[in-house]
Parts: structure tokens; sequence; C-alpha cells
């Protein structure tokens, strides 16, 4: 068994021992070892050169991952969180959305960048958002939440691959988790769905941090006779309609996990393909069980009340089933 | 008036810097135009001798408005000046440009000018509050006045129709069934109206069609229950929704019966012509001069037809009733019209029409004289707009030159829609079909 | 003071200026006859800095520019019909018809685009030098940038970085005395924007970025430091725009009689008279380079004329590397 946290790292092992173009920039990922320990020891392997502690100026090393990349080199940028990034949203969606195409295809970036994400640790208003709906509504990047020790390792590698920047959102309550890992298996496209749990009554579709917990509340619907089908999204641009609208027309009915807030999350967007494309597939109304409407709250219970548990997403898709 | 900025659709010319006459040179400075976001000036990008100012001051002109004509000073070239810009602006304002479009046309440099117009959209104005509410109350658009600004229609235009016309049609008793459950009701055949919902609010789920009893399929209806069918919606909407009129004339047939039965001396028996087709080819012959009554009805407005199809009313044995039409009626000769006619009526008494002839017929021809009938006041074929019916040709006392004599007499009734013609309209069609049924041999 | 440079190269650097003038002054024309739409930023004024700057470059050195970069593109040698076609939206434009005036790119020519959101060229300066210098490439990234971007965050976030890693950057801060309608000291707290830099450790120096050869010396000095260092250079422009801000604004923030006393430095005019007197140059070369001038730009609003629009079944273009749908 392997942690999330510790696939990431033998992902990034991997990436600078095999191709010399690669270097990972951040702040504290080198002598610090990586705010959430994700890259201890790289930094003594692999040389300043190649691991880089940068300053706390997340607009311009994110900026100059994007110069690098067109330049020729294959940068990992670590930005802490999701909330320092939007002091960097500037550089990816207006620099490394549109630089192929505002240049008529001359350039483009193939960057990628990681941060964590999500709440669960108390750490209040500024340090718990969910804003992957943010980068995932801006074509031009691809966006990708690894729910999975295999989809963290197999992700990151298929992301640098990839020609297009690509956005990665590691859930912070994630790196710890223990999964087993096959660095030798061929992985699955990182750009498709996953069920995560076959089912017949009704699909629960989730992404990040929220898998877990629909896996989990799948069981106990499975003991209240409810048969739960878990969609794992993986990708959140592109988004693959396919796998949802396939999952509800053998299902009949969607309940939808989104750790952001309800109003214009990607739950909103996937109910809308539902409503555009599965429309006479749906036996109930959409259920969507997403964050109240509300800062998170530092208290426990508070923090634990407003973003989606699995209490919650057992009621919603009973109440889906049922009708009552 | 230049473009002077992403956004700018008008300017207003606020002061000129120039005069007729004044020599100008490329940049200088020639007028100044009041924006959203200020005075600019207005650079003049040609050399040459202003020959006129076609704005005032203190005119608000759309972006595309030439301003002035700047010429070469000789008063020779202000005609082929004026030219261009005339050119120029019907050039760089087709109707159809889209808005944020690339501008197509070029714009000779002799002129300030450029630009696209506003499109009209069409249609009324109303806000989506209005369009909803006028939904609402069944009340349509198009007719409503509004008293809002530029015409607008408001709340209380459509209140105020709604009121002073008939009583709000009642809102139909939906269903609760979800999305899923009518797919597999309408599959299966399920009657939905007989399950009952166990969803929330009563709604029925698809497990509630799955339990419900299919419909026993009922016998197929033959084809002249369906033929009658047919006939029953096309009438109750003829009578429900055409304003029907009628007008009559009785019309001398005494010198049609004389050439037919002088014409028919000298043809064999299969050729004969029969009085039957003399009124067709006169209907047909009359409706040339009245397009009115030649037409469809098709949503809101008649739609004229350009030739003339006359559908013949054929009783069918068993009850059923066609009026398949003959084509461009008026036109071709009375034998092959005849021949045409006695073909129609065979196949349409053996079920072997085209549906073509089934739909084609621009107005209706009904005759049942040789029931012996006086006259027929007939229901309009939709979407037709006129129908002409005829009673038997008999012997009745008629004056000629103030004698009273025996003539044989047709009675013939025009019932019409009242949308599309009026009853003058309809009264002079009816005589000019009598005038052509009085002189046979020019049919 | 004489000139110590060759009559080809004060020719060369006529040219260029009288090229750019006249390609923006067609511009202007053709965007009130909305051939070319949004926004449009004339560099009329400015030339001697996109001149001076691009003849001390070499061809191997990246260049990342602003919106306001005709003048940079066309001494650069992106075709002067390419960037017309861009600015028409045609297909055949430098960047295709996607970007317009404000988004002019070359790959061949190292030209890393003009860029809209003010300051926000600078990191991805820092990041093509940072690549450069990875890869142990002896190239120079200059980076052009207006005053107002020196307000913002990411202007002293990329001197710190690209000090702190000794990257090869020229920043080069065309100073025009106004960001869009503020003037300088309504926009900065120190209207001498060359005592920021030497605060990151970053060497700084400012020159009169209204004479052509000054601006080719400084730059050329600058630059061949940068490349023998690694270490980044600051050099502010000090310049000045004739026309409005972008296309046409009603110039509120400055009087007419500002406008009109400094085209009294007009850099063209003064390069022209110098050299004129020099007796260097003569009125019939400069009536050759108008006349050359005038056919190129020409024949680049004909290309642009000719191109084709892309159709709009291939919207989708260039957004990924491969089509995601």
């Amino acid at each position: 068994m392997t942690t999330y946290r510790d696939a990431i790292r033998t992902a990034l092992q991997t990436l600078l021992r095999e191709d010399p173009r690669v270097f990972f920039m951040g702040e504290d990922v080198g002598r610090y070892g990586g705010p959430y320990a994700v890259s201890k020891g790289l930094l003594e392997e692999f040389g300043e050169d190649r691991v880089r502690d940068t300053p706390l100026c997340e607009s311009t090393f994110v900026g100059a991952g994007i110069g690098a990349a067109i330049g020729g080199m294959r940068p990992i940028v670590e930005v802490m969180t999701v909330n320092f990034s939007l002091l960097a949203l500037d550089q990816v969606v207006n620099n490394a959305a549109v630089m192929r195409h505002m240049s008529g295809g001359q350039f483009e970036v193939p960057l990628v960048v990681r941060m964590a994400t999500g709440g669960g640790k108390q750490i209040a208003a500024q340090h718990s958002h969910s804003l992957e709906n943010w980068y995932a509504h801006v074509p031009g990047i691809k966006v990708l939440a690894p729910a999975t020790v295999q989809d963290a390792h197999d992700m990151l590698i298929a992301a640098l691959e990839d020609p297009d920047p690509v956005v990665i959102f590691e859930h912070q309550m994630l790196y710890g988790v223990d999964g087993p890992l096959d660095t030798d298996a061929t992985p699955p496209s990182p750009w498709k769905a996953a069920i995560r749990r076959p089912g017949t009554d009704v699909t629960v579709i989730a992404y990040g941090g929220s898998v877990p917990k629909a896996l989990t509340a799948a069981e106990e619907l499975e003991k209240e006779g409810v048969s739960a089908e878990v969609i794992d999204l993986r990708s959140l641009r592109p988004l693959d309609r396919d796998a949802i609208i396939g999952s509800v027309s053998r299902t009949h009915r969607a309940v939808l996990i989104d750790e952001a807030w309800k109003t214009g999350s990607l739950a909103s967007e996937i109910s809308a393909i539902l409503a555009e494309d599965a429309f006479y597939e749906l036996d109930a109304p959409i259920a969507r069980v997403c964050t109240l409407e509300v800062p998170i709250p530092y208290a426990k219970h508070l923090e634990e009340a407003a973003i989606p548990q699995v209490d919650r997403i057992v009621e919603a898709a009973k109440r889906t089933v049922s009708g009552g | 008036m230049p473009s002077l900025g992403a956004d700018m659709t008008a300017g207003t010319l606020a002061k000129w810097c120039v005069a007729v006459g004044d020599t100008v040179s490329q940049g200088d400075i020639i007028a100044e135009v009041e924006t959203d976001k200020g005075l600019i000036e207005v650079e003049v990008f040609d050399a040459g001798v202003v020959e006129k100012l076609l704005v005032p001051e203190g005119e608000k002109v759309p972006v595309g408005t030439a301003l002035a004509e700047i010429g070469t000073g000789t008063g020779s070239a202000t005609a082929a000046v004026t030219a261009a810009v005339t050119a120029a602006v019907t050039a760089t304002v087709p109707a159809t440009v889209p808005a944020a479009g690339p501008v197509p046309a070029s714009v000779p440099g002799s002129i300030i000018s450029a630009g696209a117009s506003e499109v009209d959209l069409g249609g009324p104005m109303a806000s989506p509050a209005v369009r909803r509410r006028a939904h609402e109350l069944d009340v349509a658009l198009d007719g409503v006045r509004g008293s809002g600004d530029h015409g607008r229609i408001t709340l209380d235009d459509v209140r105020g129709v709604a009121e002073t016309s008939a009583a709000p049609v009642a809102l139909s008793d939906r269903v609760r069934i979800s999305p899923y459950a009518r797919r597999i009701a309408i599959g299966r055949g399920v009657d939905i109206a007989e399950v009952r919902g166990t969803g929330p609010g009563g709604a029925i789920q698809a497990s509630d069609v799955l339990g419900a009893k299919v419909q026993a399929p009922s016998r197929p209806a033959t084809p002249a229950e369906r033929m009658q069918r047919a006939i029953a919606v096309a009438m109750t909407r003829a009578n429900d929704e055409i304003p029907h009129y009628y007008v009559e004339q009785s019309v001398d047939m005494g010198n049609a019966l004389a050439w037919l039965r002088e014409t028919n001396a000298s043809l064999s028996v299969s050729e004969r012509l029969v009085s039957g087709v003399l009124v067709l080819r006169a209907v047909a012959r009359a409706l040339r001069k009245h397009k009115k009554l030649n037409a469809t009805w098709q949503g809101a407005e008649a739609v004229p037809c350009e030739e003339i199809h006359v559908g013949l009313a054929v009783s069918l044995r068993g009850g059923g009733l066609v009026a398949p039409a003959l084509r461009n009626t008026d036109e071709g000769s009375l034998s092959e019209l005849m021949a045409r006619m006695t073909d129609l009526v065979a196949r349409a008494r053996a079920g072997t029409l085209r549906s073509s002839e089934m739909t084609s017929a621009t107005i209706t021809l009904t005759s049942l004289g040789e029931r012996g009938v006086e006259s027929v006041t007939p229901i309009i074929f939709p979407p037709q707009v006129a129908i002409v019916g005829c009673g038997a040709t008999a012997e009745r006392p008629w004056v000629v030159d103030g004698q009273v004599v025996a003539r044989p007499v047709m009675r013939v009734t025009l019932g019409a829609d009242h949308r599309v013609s009026n009853g003058h309209q309809g009264a002079r069609f009816l005589s000019a079909l009598d005038r052509l049924l009085q002189e046979p041999e020019k049919l | 003071m004489t000139l110590d440079i060759s009559r080809d190269h004060a020719l060369e650097l006529l040219r260029d200026m009288i090229r750019i003038r006249r390609f923006e002054e067609k511009s202007a024309e053709l965007y009130s006859k909305q051939k070319i739409r949004g926004f449009l930023h004339l560099y009329i004024g400015e030339e001697a800095v996109g001149v001076g700057a691009m003849h001390a470059l070499r061809e191997d050195d990246n260049i990342v520019a602003t919106y306001r970069e005709h003048g940079q593109a066309l001494v650069r040698g992106i075709p002067a019909g390419e960037i017309m076609a861009e600015m028409y939206g045609k297909a055949n434009g430098c960047s295709g018809g996607r970007g317009g005036s404000m988004h002019l790119f070359s790959a061949k020519r190292r030209f890393y685009g003009g860029h809209a959101i003010v300051g926000g060229g600078l990191p991805i300066a820092v990041g093509l030098a940072l690549a450069d210098k990875m890869k142990g490439e002896p190239r120079v990234t200059a980076c052009f940038f207006g005053d107002g971007a020196t307000d913002e965050g990411e202007f002293h976030e990329s001197l710190n970085l690209a000090a702190l890693w000794k990257l090869p950057v020229l920043f080069l801060c065309e100073n025009n005395e106004y960001a869009m309608g503020t003037a300088l000291h309504r926009h900065v707290s120190d209207r001498d924007i060359a005592n920021n830099p030497p605060a990151y450790g970053v060497p700084a120096d400012s020159v009169n970025g209204m004479d052509v050869i000054a601006v080719e010396r400084a730059v050329h000095n600058e630059a061949e430091l940068v490349r023998e260092t690694s270490k980044p250079r600051f050099l502010e422009l000090k310049t000045y725009r004739f026309r409005a801000h972008s296309m046409y604004d009603a110039e509120l923030y400055r009087s007419k009689e500002e406008v009109e006393e400094r085209k009294k430095q007009d850099p063209i005019d003064v390069f022209q008279a110098r050299v004129l007197n020099d007796g260097m140059v003569t009125q019939t070369d400069i009536d050759a380079i108008e006349a050359d001038a005038a056919k190129e730009i020409a024949a680049a609003v004909d290309f642009a004329e000719q191109g084709e629009w892309e159709p709009v079944e291939d919207i989708t273009r260039h957004t990924y590397a491969r089509d995601l749908s």
C-alpha cells in the first residue's frame, strides 16, 4: 500500500529522472519538502536547478512556468493551495489558456500546475475552498482531479505528456490516504470517468475528495436495499459526457456531489448536461449535494455541516429513489 | 461619421472646423464629434477641397453616414464624388450585415464614411414578462397596439386586450410524470391518465408505468371509418374556424345545354361532354379574375394560389366523400378536361387516387344535382377559402324579353371565407360564372 | 554633434521609423472605415524606441511585447501584409486572425506576442529566460512594457525573481508618461521609474526614447551586459505617444499644447533633420524611402484585402492540440 502523497512523489521522481526538460518549482517544495510533504527528498536527489523553491509570488512563478514551457521546458508548478492560486489566476486564464489560440497555433504551453484543494481540516475560510469549477470553466486548459492513489500517480504523468496546460487538483484530505499503486500497469485515459462501484437504482457522481464519501454512502445505501452506482469524474475538463449520460440512462436517477458551493458549480453543469441530453431518461428530479452557501467556518461541527458528508449523500439518494 | 471606438454606433457632429472651399490635407482635423466618451476630433485621410458639408452641427448620425464631400475644388469633380458617396453608402449598409461582423465592402477614400445599419429584428417589441403574460392570457402579441416607448407592448396593454376578448382559456390539467416514465408509457401504449403516481406530489414514475396494465388494442379502424374521422375533423375545424358567408344565383343553362346537344351530336358516345364539365370549366375560368377565392389560409393570412386546381367532390359507395383536384382546370380543351374528369371520378371510386390529387385543390366544386336537390350550402374544405355548390338543373319559369318561358335553371351557391373575401366579391364571381355559361362555345 | 554611424545604417533607421509611421497612419484610416476593429493602439511618436531596440537585439533573442507592438513586429521582420491581415482578422494574418492588433505572434522571429494584460508579459519573459538558462542558450529575452506596468505586482515580482535566479532578461520600460490616461505623477509614487529595479538588485538606466541612435546604443549595451553576466537589467526609454491611447479618445487627460510641444521632438523629424544637416542623407533618399513605404503598405493592404476569412467551422481550432470533442 502507498499513500496518495507518496504516489505523487513517485511520479515526480520518474518524470524528473526520465526527461531533462522537466523541472519542479513552487513555494517550499525544496528545503521544506513540500507543504504537504509531497516533494520530500527531491531537492537532495535532483538539485536546486530542477527543484526550485520560489519566492511567494504565485502570479510570477506560474507565469514563469508558462514562459519556460513555451521556451521548450516541461515545468511542473506547485501552487500550495487553490486559494493562493487566485493570485495566479491571471496567468492561467489570460496566458496559459489562450496562448495557443491567440498565436494561431504557433506557441503551445505544455505546463502542469498542481494544487491542493478542499476543506475538512479546520483551516477556515481562506484555506478550504473548492474552486475547481473556476478552472474547468476555461477553454484552453484541462483539469484533472485524482481521487485514488493510482490516479494521483498516473494523472501527473499523463498531464506532463499532454501538450496543453493541465491543472491538477489534489484534495488535501487525500494526501494521507492509503491505496494500491501499480507503477507498471498501463493507465486508463485520464480524460474518461470511471465507474468506482456499479449499481442499478441511482447514479452518484463525484470527483476528488468526494469520491470516498460517495463510496461510503453507496455501502450504506446497499444496506437499505438501494443499489447506487458511483461515478468518479476524474477529468473536470473535458467532462466525460458519455459516461455521465450512460450511467444515468441505466439508473434513471442522479445525485451529484460537489464540494464547491452549489451556485454555478460543476454539479450545476452536470445537471444541465443531464437536462439537455438525458431528459427522457430521468425518472426523478436531479439532486445536488454541495457545500452550503457560506464561507467555510472554522468550528469543526460547522465545517462538517457546511461541506458534503456521507449522511447527506445517503439522504439525497434515498429521496431520489423513493420519491419521499 | 467615422468609427471612433469599438463600441461607437453613432455620433453628434458638434462642430465643423472647416468650411466649404477650404483646402484640407491628410491628418487635418475637420470636425469635432460628441461621443459617449466625450468630444473627439475627426481627422481626414485625404487631401482636397471641402465641397459640401452634409451634416449640420448638432445633428446625431449613425456611423457610416457621409459627413462631407471632398473634391478637387474644380466643381467638375463634384458629381463624381457625390456618386461615390451614394455608392459607398449603399455598399456599406447592407441590411444583413451582422452587428459585429466584418464589413465587406470597400469605401472610397474621398469620403468620410463606413458603417453598418441597425438590424430590424421584426415582430412586436415586448419584454419576456409581457410575452409570458400574453401567453398565459392567450393574447396574440401581433394584434396588440403597444402604448410604451417606441410602440413597446406593456403588461397593461396585454391585460386590456385580455379583458375585452373572450373568456380566458382554462389551464389544462397536466399529469405529473417523470420524463422517463412518459417515454416508456408511450412506448408501451400505457394510458397515463389511468396510472396512479407514487412519486412526490403524486408524480408518476417509471415503476408506476411498468406496473400498469397495457391498454387493450382496439379493433383497427376500416378505411371508411378512417375517412369519416378525417372528414369529421376537417369539417369541424372549418365550421369552428372559418367565418362563412354565402351568395346564391340562378343560372339559365339553356344556352349551355343547347350547345352541348349540338356538339355531342357529332361525337362518339365515349367522347360526349356532360353539363358538369361546362360548370367545372366555368368555375375555373371565373376564378382567373377573382383570385381572392383561389387561395389557402396559412396560419394568419390567405396565400393566393398561382394555379387553379378545382377539387371535385365525389361521393363514394359506402358513404365516403373525397374531393380530388383536377390540376389547371382552366386550361386545355374541354374534351380533354372531360376525359380527365371521367378518369378522376373512376379512380376516386376505385380508391386509386394519388396523394397529390388529394391535397392540391385550391377550391372545391360540389354538385348534388343528380339527387334532385335545388341548392347546396356547402362547408369549405380547409385550408381552401371557397367552395361552389350546384343544385339540379330543372325547367323553371324564366322571364325572357318580358315573356315568362320555361328554361333549364341551375342554382349556384358560393360559400366563402369572410376573412379573405366579402359578399360583394362573391357576387361578382357568380355573375362572371353566369356570363361564362351563357357562351359555352368559348369554354 | 556628428553621427558616427554609416550612411547605410542611418538610412535603415530612418526607413524603419518611416515605415512604422506610415503603417500606423494607414491603420488609423482603416479603423475609421471599420476594416480594422476592436482596440487599436498606435505607435506614432514612439518609433525611435521600437526601431532602436530592434536594431540592437540579435535575431536569436526573444521578444515579448505589449498591445502597442506594431512597430516592434514590423522591424522584427513580420511582413507588413501579415500584420495588416491580422488586424483585418484574416486567416493569412500572423496569428491566423485569432489575435488581432494586440496579439501579433511569430515563432519564426521569436516574437512571443503582444500582451494585453498590463504587466502580464513580464513573468512570461522571466520563464523564457529561465528555459534558456537551464538549456545553456546564450540568449537575451527582451521584454517591453509601459510605465503603467510598473504599478503592477508582477513587475516587482518579476524583477525579484529574475534577479534571484540570475536570469537573462532585459526589461525595457517604454515610459510614455501615461498609463492609459493617468499621468505618471498620478500613478507612481516615485516618478523616476529607474529607481525601482536597483531595490531588487537589478541595474537600471534611462535613455531618451525619442533619439533612435541613443536608444540603439543603450539597448545594445544593456543586452550585451545581460548576455555576458546572465543577469537581468532594466532600461527606461523616455518617450511620448502623439495619438490617443487606443485609436481615438477625447484626450481629457492632457492638453493640446502639451502634445504640440512634445511633437517638436518627433523622433522622425529630429533624426531626419539631423542626417540631412550632416549631408549623410539627401532629400532624394527620403523621397525614395517614402515611396518604398507607400508601396509596402499598399501591398500590405492588398494582401489583407485578398486574405480569406477562416471558415466558422474551424472556430475551435487552436484551443487544444487536439480537438476535445
